[in-house]
């Protein structure tokens, strides 16, 4: 029971790191805002989602276990709900999105 | 009563925007429905300060920042109701003067600034008083830093 409490946790945890590493490369080479932004609400949420439950399965049924599934529940709801206001209020403000780089060599020929 | 003006309509408004409600259904219904939970945490990070990390300042801070939610996505007019403009700074005045009140009745009782364990109410053993005063100490930090920031977040929109 102990070694299939470890091994769920080694790979939850294993894997939002993998998917926290994809998000930060994503944000760093992404070309625009809108594709970063897609970078960082979604693969980053999924990252700090699988993190934290795999140190809630570590920690077994607890009450601290439950916290973490708390904080679990509240980066789910608040995580894409602010990087979807951040894209609105770009579009709202007139931001253009990057249209590929042949659109780019052509605008600046 | 100069030194708190009421709250007028026609002030200096940094973004008239910010007055109204936001358009967006997402965010309306994620911060009204996450605004509460805030306020509780804030709450229970505030009375676990005795036995756990947390306290005072994190309390009001959390406090504070369900209120600011509110007041980002609600937009200043309709968050009245649930934090008003004439509210924040005499508050806040009100935790000081509880914080200073605590350590002075020590100081009158003979003691040192909140020493805790001289507080002038009877039939309490000295350990209880030290609980109750840390107690009314942290109330005092908390109102104090709650209504702080929100005028500070009032001071700097201007409307």
């Amino acid at each position: 029971m102990i070694i299939l409490q470890n091994a769920v946790t080694v790979f939850l945890i294993l894997g939002g790191t993998v998917f926290m590493l994809i998000g930060s490369i994503g944000i760093n080479r992404l070309p625009d805002f809108y594709t970063r932004a897609h970078a960082s609400g979604k693969v980053d949420t999924l990252g700090i989602l699988m993190f934290v439950g795999g140190l809630a399965v570590y920690e077994g049924i607890s009450i601290d276990a439950a916290k973490l599934l708390l904080i679990v529940v509240f980066v789910a709801i608040t995580s894409p709900v602010s990087s979807h206001q951040l894209a609105r209020r770009a579009m709202l403000l007139g931001l253009k999105p990057w249209y590929g780089r042949d659109r780019d060599h052509q605008k600046s020929r | 009563m100069s030194e708190f003006p009421e709250h007028d309509p026609k002030d200096h408004c940094l973004d008239e925007s910010l007055k109204e409600p936001t358009d967006s259904l997402i965010v309306h219904a994620t911060a009204r429905g996450i605004a509460p939970f805030i306020l509780l945490i804030g709450l229970y990070v505030f009375f676990h300060g005795h036995y756990s990390p947390g306290g005072g300042f994190q309390g009001g801070v959390l406090l504070a920042v369900g209120f600011l939610l509110l007041r980002l996505s609600l937009g200043v007019r309709l968050s009245q109701i649930v934090m008003p403009h004439r509210l924040t700074l005499r508050a806040s005045a009100i935790g000081a003067l509880l914080f200073v009140a605590v350590g002075l009745s020590a100081v009158i009782m003979g003691g040192n600034f909140l020493d805790y364990h001289l507080l002038p109410i009877p039939g309490l053993a000295p350990e209880y008083l030290r609980y109750f005063g840390i107690l009314l100490v942290e109330v005092g930090v908390t109102v104090t830093v709650t209504f702080t920031l929100v005028a500070i977040y009032d001071e700097l929109l201007g409307c």
